[in-house]
């Protein structure tokens, strides 16, 4: 993929692309996760800035929405500034937001009644254009509410994060609804590291870039957030060969 | 509002009766709650309290003070819980809560955090709430709670109980009443009201309608002198969003150029729109910093034009700085260098007057083991805390509103769950951490002396990570329940 970038007509035609799509062509640069396997097959070298991305959680966590809000979190730990987390139901915890690198100094809530005042909180705060990220737990989100909120975060560079999470998990299916959002990730748990002495080892998630403008999509196992927020490559891979490694994702190695 | 409070010179041990003049008598006026279980009583004369009550502390009832106080009380309601509020002379206050319960999270919450206030300054207090003042009145002096909340509908039932005092008639009135053999009044309800009209007047009757709801009875707003307020007056009333936005944007300007005469910013603006049919609409808007930036303000006004029910039309617009702080003119910084943190206050702003000003919250740790115990909300722009929580155990991201009874296969007493069932589903616990034991906060309650809690962190073969506790520490059922609860669900 680093060899496809650097191809000056394939350069060009992304600059009209973006300059048809209507950004100007100004891109706010992007947010490298830090680990080369993830950042190297996402466009722009990391999460882009100034946009609007979807995560959900597979499985319960479609209902629970745990490990997709420290995935949000650990994103929105590593951006500067305050960050906006609008939600319908006060369930977060702090102290474990804290441990995904989102200390309780950073984080402004907004407890709005449903859905619809829910976006329109997240959409004043990405109009703001003072805060580092805004976060909102949201169930539905239409062509429509995605398109807003996208053009209201490339105005201001601030770069917004919905939080998909039902309260029933036959509603996930709207997930694959399409929607205005730049990439769209779903967050597993997977059984922790293993320890040799009993006890849960650190966290680890099936990270799944389901779909990415620009980019494709891919699958990986990583661990999960630490307390500044980055993710971590399993021991097992990160001691494996490339081409041990690349046998389930051979087509991006 | 019995009595005011007098925190200086009188002990609060001993009895305190305070003493007027009516005509040339001395008689007692107020009677504090010892001097009252002591027999005393409002109307005695003080002769006859002191040869009763040995040490028994007279003061002068002074009742210009008090009506000054009262009305300090009433600009400080005005300024906290709505925007219509009036004394009612001797001994009350009357609130419009309409359209300023719903900051409050409801009628009940609002009254409850109303008399919470006042008792923390002292003040002992009794509130009602109902669809008219007269029931209100009438509720809050003589009904059987100090706090109630009438439902809709229930004025007639519940006033018919009450003694005749309750109308606020005159006391002549009510002497001739009592004499013609009327107790209460449900005994006045069916009465034929042309006879009652032509021996009392016509007070008697109009006092029973306002307080049923058949006359209309306007409350006046307390406005003192001090405060900052521009008025319009319209010709032909005004209906039209659009035309309400158009003067508000006019007021504010002039509301501005007031406050920065005189150096202010408002932190709590009031619009009050009274209509042709004397009904008064009111928008209440909150500012997390003073404020007199007018386009800010016209904002956050016009978002709320939508609640405004302009009826046939409105005729007078008044907005009015309810509560306003010193707000000077200061330099920003001027060094290229230096990168100033970006200004909140207006998001805040907005975002509180959609939602309620308790919707919009940073969190802050707070010293408890008891997990729901340890963190607190604090105003979103309020210092920064610098600290966070202990890091030695994982915590979970989500973190239920109450912890859930889960059904467990557990060997005790430290022993993580082998199984267990949760929402009705069955996990076989893969791996576990724990038990972090969490002991109750002897201090706070006498219940939790010795409760104790021992928290696991679990694993289902899935993957699934939950935060499950034990109420109890295994051995000794004084300590807890032994019963099993998920608390939290970790990412």
């Amino acid at each position: 993929m680093s060899a496809r970038s650097s191809t000056p007509a394939i350069a060009a035609l992304r600059q009209q692309i973006a300059a048809m799509e209507g950004d100007g062509g100004r891109s706010r640069g992007a947010l490298p996760f830090g680990l080369p396997d993830l950042d190297r097959r996402l466009p722009g070298g990391g999460l882009a800035l100034g946009c609007l991305h979807e995560v959900a959680g597979g499985g319960n966590g479609a209902v629970d929405g745990a490990a997709a809000a420290c995935f949000a979190a650990g994103i929105a730990a590593r951006l500067p500034g305050q960050v906006l987390w609008c939600v319908t139901q006060a369930d977060l915890f702090a102290p474990g937001l804290e441990q995904a690198g989102l200390g309780p100094d950073r984080v402004i809530y907004v407890e709005a009644g449903d859905d619809v005042s829910v976006l329109a909180c997240m959409e004043e705060g990405l109009r703001h254009g003072g805060l580092g990220a805004v976060v909102a737990d949201v169930a539905r989100l239409s062509m429509t509410a995605s398109r807003r909120l996208h053009l209201a975060a490339k105005g201001s560079g601030t770069t917004g994060i919905a939080l998909r999470r039902w309260r029933r998990q036959q509603d996930a299916s709207d997930f694959g609804q399409p929607t205005a959002a730049m990439t769209r990730w779903r967050v597993s748990v997977l059984p922790s590291a293993a320890l040799p002495v009993p006890g849960v080892g650190r966290p680890r998630w099936l990270i799944e870039l389901i779909r990415a403008r620009a980019g494709e999509s891919f699958d990986l196992e990583l661990e999960a957030c630490d307390g500044t927020g980055h993710l971590g490559l399993p021991a097992a891979v990160a001691d494996r060969s490339v081409a041990a490694a690349g046998g389930r994702h051979g087509a991006f190695a | 509002m019995r009595r005011q409070a007098d925190d200086t010179a009188p002990s609060r041990d001993a009895p305190l009766i305070l003493a007027g003049r009516v005509g040339s008598r001395r008689v007692v006026t107020a009677a504090d709650r010892i001097a009252q279980q002591q027999g005393l009583h409002t109307g005695m004369p003080v002769s006859k309290a002191q040869a009763l009550v040995p040490g028994l502390q007279v003061l002068p009832a002074s009742p210009d003070d008090d009506a000054a106080s009262l009305e300090r009380l009433a600009l400080w309601v005005l300024q906290r819980f709505s925007p219509i509020v009036a004394v009612d002379p001797p001994d009350g206050i009357v609130i419009d809560s309409t359209g300023a319960d719903h900051l409050h999270g409801g009628e009940a919450a609002m009254l409850e955090a109303l008399i919470g206030r006042l008792m923390m300054s002292g003040l002992t207090a009794r509130a009602a709430i109902a669809e008219t003042w007269g029931a209100a009145h009438a509720l809050a002096r003589h009904g059987p709670e100090p706090l109630h909340v009438a439902e809709v509908g229930t004025a007639e039932t519940l006033l018919a109980r009450l003694p005749l005092e309750a109308l606020r008639l005159p006391l002549a009135t009510l002497a001739s009443l009592r004499t013609l053999g009327f107790a209460c009044i449900a005994d006045l309800l069916h009465q034929p009201r042309a006879p009652l009209t032509r021996r009392f007047g016509p007070d008697l009757c109009r006092r029973l309608d306002q307080a049923l709801g058949y006359v209309a009875e306007p409350i006046e707003p307390l406005r003192p002198t001090e405060l900052v307020e521009v008025r319009r007056s319209f010709a032909e009333p005004i209906a039209a969003a659009e035309t309400i936005a158009r003067y508000i944007g006019k007021l504010v300007v002039q509301l501005c150029a007031a406050l920065e005469e005189r150096g202010l910013g408002a932190r709590r603006l009031d619009l009050l729109c009274w209509r042709v049919d004397a009904h008064v609409q009111t928008v209440r808007v909150g500012l997390a910093k003073p404020q007199r930036d007018p386009q800010r303000l016209t904002r956050l006004l016009c978002e709320k034009i939508e609640t405004i029910a302009p009826g046939f039309g409105i005729e007078v617009l008044s907005l009015t700085a309810v509560m306003v702080e010193s707000l000077e003119a200061r330099q920003v910084a001027s060094s290229l260098l230096e990168t100033t943190a970006p200004d909140l206050s207006g998001l805040v702003d907005v975002l509180a007057n959609r939602v309620g000003a308790r919707g919009v919250y940073r969190m802050a740790p707070v010293a408890s083991d008891v997990p729901e115990r340890s963190v607190t909300r604090v105003a979103p722009l309020s210092d920064p805390v610098g600290v966070g929580w202990p890091d030695h155990w994982p915590r979970p991201a989500r973190l239920l509103p109450w912890p859930e009874p889960i059904e467990t296969v557990a060997l005790l007493p430290d022993h993580p769950p082998v199984w267990v069932t949760w929402r009705g589903i069955r996990r076989k616990v893969a791996r576990a951490d724990g038990p972090e034991r969490v002991f109750g906060e002897w201090w706070k309650r006498d219940a939790e002396l010795i409760a104790v809690r021992d928290y696991f962190c679990i694993e289902d073969e899935a993957g699934e990570r939950y935060w499950v506790f034990r109420a109890g520490d295994g051995e000794n059922a004084g300590t807890g329940s032994h019963h099993w609860f998920l608390h939290g669900v970790f990412g």
